[in-house]
């Protein structure tokens, strides 16, 4: 009999965001995703920001724990935006990465290149960024992956159709109260109407007592300790299988700060938690693995791990969203055929879901400013000048086409 | 309660903006004297006693010579002038104090309230009589009325005093806290933010003529956007930095129009400009217009434009937001820190307003939700919470000048 582990995964992504690019710039210039100023919206700022307060202490931590406990274990996905930035303006944070997949006890999650919705616009797109990660992972890790996860844990049947038909042995989503009824998350299931694939589903509660709660005073369990979330977790899979703690990388050191103490609160849990000989640590291949699925989940609608309505709607639920994606995807076929691979990442750049989560206005018209986690000071400016760029991916389009038509005239 | 004005007796938002609060108060339980420098019915008024300090028509509340310009004011302290000479603004406000001071002696109140610059001498006074807590609510300051740093000396002395004699000053906006706070070097704790709010049922539903903007109308049809704004063509309105802009966004988007509702001293400087920008036939004057022309330049309008330089508050966006307008509005203007629905942009930066239009202009889902999602957030803007915050001032005031 398997033993009972935790699956810890975390999801490592930087979007390119676009700088504030006017009317005046469209058809001028090309630099969308180069701010140089002072605000969030430089790129590379972040990026160096995030490096020191999240990634590379974190992955210090992440290495001892491996070098300390031979059960640790851990699963990432790591974007391509992320990939690509990290090589220009941390490269040693890319390298202490493959340090962690060299011990052979890190996986590697497969998702889209771009951290896009592409699935719910275009499977051949789709399918396209999916190939263009399992290259980059390849070429910078030099391994394959087997499990997926699609942009911000969105799932639906026939994306587990899909992913049980593309190869994969499993697919990870929110383990949402609705859906699984009477049943706990923590087992292994299998979606409905599939052959092979296995279905791990987020432990919510126990992940966003770290994720979202961790930090905060107003929590009655506030501060919580390695001890506490020991038993609490011992106590969730007992006569069960695993725990998905599913969340951000950037949980650690950046949305719950250093001095917060989740550094050190995450260190006791992992030796408090192997400390009990019944307990392990999967990576979310080896779960799939260990233990055979209990039952079948459907999910019809869509799912996904956000907010309290758990679905598309920050990133899709107004007009501006829709309109903006509406246009970008409608280029597709014209933009592949132009041949011009500059306009194509550019093109590509502007489908990462982040771009179109800033022009989310559920939370102004529900008063709740404060929950709009922006570069931008609206929603209504992502939006402006997110379509001052894609007009101008349009007029190289035609620059280009107009370029073709003359050689071939000539 | 010490006013200059109240509806139907007002130029401008002070005295709607005295009646709503005041109504707002009563029901909350406060028993209000609301002092006016003019004798007159006001027959919507049942909830506060309202005590005439002069014989004058509601006309001459500036004095008999006409309407109240700083530029024009004589410089005079109220023992330079005479009470009896109603010729002059000043003679008008030292009979509006010698009534104060009749009153309070009666009967002393629980708190003073008196409003902008106009009843602060009233209210110093009424505070030496009586040691009930003064407050001075600031809707405009000498600075937001001048546009400039200049203004009329003796007003700037008179808000100094009234703001320093004060026990609370109650500041329309962030916007008038700063001023106060930067000008005249009050404390910033003794300064309390209570924004306005509006009554949507006093602007009604009433049915939009088609007919008042026809020829803006068949522009519409043919694609173009209106862009307006309603207001005085002063310096402190940021105008020209408006038609600059206009130009701009004509630039990457030929169908645009810019309605200019209202008058000014600046409509000639205006005129010439738009000329001289070359856009002359995009941007309209309608010259002064009240009633229903005044009402239709919002309903005509798909996109509205606050481009102050400095607005201490700034209704008129509140109204346009009603008329379905999408805001554009100037981090210098009080109204942009309650919306978030809305476009912002520093008042100079004439290529982010051009960006702006022409946005909203070759989007309509980004106009959709503009105009959509502000109406949420104007409809909840409430005069009763006006009233709350004011009688939790005045319960504070009480308290610390009885210790």
């Amino acid at each position: 009999m398997s033993k009972r582990g935790i699956v810890l995964y975390l999801h490592v992504h930087q979007p390119l965001r676009v700088r504030e690019y006017s009317v005046f710039d469209t058809a001028e210039r090309h630099d969308y995703f180069d701010a140089t100023d002072d605000s969030d919206r430089n790129n590379a700022k972040v990026l160096r920001k995030v490096a020191d307060k999240s990634y590379r202490p974190m992955n210090a931590l992440l290495e001892k724990l491996l070098a300390t406990h031979p059960e640790f274990k851990v699963s990432l996905s790591i974007t391509g935006t992320f990939m690509e930035q990290a090589e220009k303006w941390a490269p040693d944070v890319l390298e202490s990465f493959k340090r962690l997949v060299a011990t052979g006890r890190v996986e590697i999650v497969s998702e889209t290149y771009y951290h896009s919705l592409a699935f719910f616009y275009s499977l051949e797109e789709f399918e396209r960024q999916v190939e263009m990660h399992r290259d980059k992972v390849r070429e910078l890790f030099g391994v394959e992956t087997n499990v997926f996860r699609n942009t911000e844990l969105s799932y639906n049947n026939s994306l587990a159709k899909w992913a049980d038909d593309y190869g994969f042995k499993g697919i990870l989503a929110e383990g949402w109260d609705p859906i699984l009824g009477w049943r706990s998350p923590n087992f292994v299931y299998k979606p409905v109407g599939t052959k092979n694939i296995a279905l791990l589903l987020k432990n919510y509660k126990l992940s966003d007592d770290l994720a979202f709660r961790f930090s905060n005073k107003a929590w009655e369990q506030w501060p919580l300790n390695a001890d506490t979330y020991s038993e609490w977790t011992n106590a969730s899979i007992t006569d069960k299988s695993v725990i998905n703690l599913f969340m951000d990388y950037e949980t650690f050191g950046e949305h719950q700060w250093h001095d917060t103490g989740i550094f050190d609160f995450f260190e006791h849990f992992v030796e408090r938690w192997l400390s009990n000989p019944a307990n392990t640590f999967y990576t979310t291949s080896e779960a799939i693995d260990a233990h055979q699925p209990v039952g079948e989940i459907d999910m019809p609608h869509t799912v996904t791990w956000a907010d309290t309505e758990r679905d598309l709607t920050a990133w899709l639920g107004n007009s501006m969203q829709r309109e903006a994606l509406r246009h970008l995807y409608a280029l597709e076929d014209d933009i592949l055929r132009c041949g011009d691979a500059a306009l194509i990442g550019d093109w590509r750049k502007l489908q990462t879901s982040d771009h179109v989560y800033y022009m989310c206005t559920k939370w102004f018209t529900d008063g709740d400013v404060h929950a709009y986690f922006s570069p931008y000071d609206s929603p209504y400016d992502a939006f402006l000048h997110f379509m001052n760029a894609l007009r101008d991916v349009r007029y190289r389009l035609m620059e280009n086409q107009r370029f073709k038509g003359g050689v071939l005239d000539g | 309660m010490l006013g200059w004005e109240l509806p139907p007796h007002n130029s401008g938002g002070l005295g709607v903006a005295c009646y709503h609060m005041s109504k707002a108060l009563a029901l909350q339980g406060a028993s209000i004297d609301f002092v006016v420098p003019y004798a007159a019915e006001h027959p919507d008024v049942d909830f506060m006693t309202i005590h005439p300090a002069t014989n004058l028509g509601p006309l001459a509340r500036y004095g008999l010579m006409g309407a109240y310009d700083s530029k024009y004011l004589r410089q005079l302290g109220l023992d330079e002038v005479e009470a009896h000479d109603l010729n002059d603004m000043r003679g008008v406000q030292k009979r509006y104090v010698q009534f104060v001071e009749e009153m309070v002696k009666k009967q002393a109140p629980d708190a003073i309230h008196a409003h902008d610059w106009l009843t602060m001498e009233a209210g110093m006074r009424a505070k030496e009589l009586t040691s009930a807590p003064l407050i001075v609510h600031v809707h405009a300051t000498e600075f937001d009325r001048s546009g400039t740093d200049a203004g009329n000396p003796l007003v700037h002395e008179i808000e100094y005093q009234g703001l320093m004699m004060a026990d609370r000053i109650i500041a329309v906006s962030n916007v008038t806290k700063n001023i106060i706070v930067r000008k005249y070097g009050i404390p910033a704790g003794k300064i309390e933010v209570i924004y306005n709010a509006i009554d949507v049922a006093s602007l009604g539903s009433h049915g939009y003529d088609m007919r008042t903007y026809k020829y803006l109308e068949s522009l519409k049809e043919e694609g173009y956007t209106i862009v307006s704004t309603v207001t005085r063509f002063t310096i402190q309105k940021g105008l020209t930095h408006f038609i600059r802009a206009a130009a701009r966004a004509s630039e990457k988007h030929d169908r645009l129009v810019f309605l200019l509702a209202g008058d000014g001293e600046q409509r000639n400087e205006l005129i010439s400009l738009a000329a001289d920008l070359g856009i002359a036939d995009k941007v309209f004057f309608t010259g002064f217009v009240r009633g229903k022309q005044w009402r239709d330049a919002y309903n005509v309008a798909d996109i509205f434009v606050m481009s102050s330089v400095s607005e201490p508050f700034g209704l008129t966006a509140l109204e346009a937001a009603h008329y379905n307008s999408a805001l554009i509005i100037t981090r210098q203007s009080g109204v942009g820190e309650i919306l978030h629905n809305i476009f912002r942009y520093d008042f100079w930066d004439t290529d982010v307003l051009a960006d702006q239009i022409v946005g909203i202009a070759t989007s309509p889902s980004l106009a959709h939700e503009l105009r959509q999602n502000v109406k949420h957030e104007y409809a909840q803007l409430s005069w009763h919470d006006v009233a709350r915050q004011c009688m939790d001032l005045y319960g504070q005031t009480k308290s610390k000048v009885a210790a």
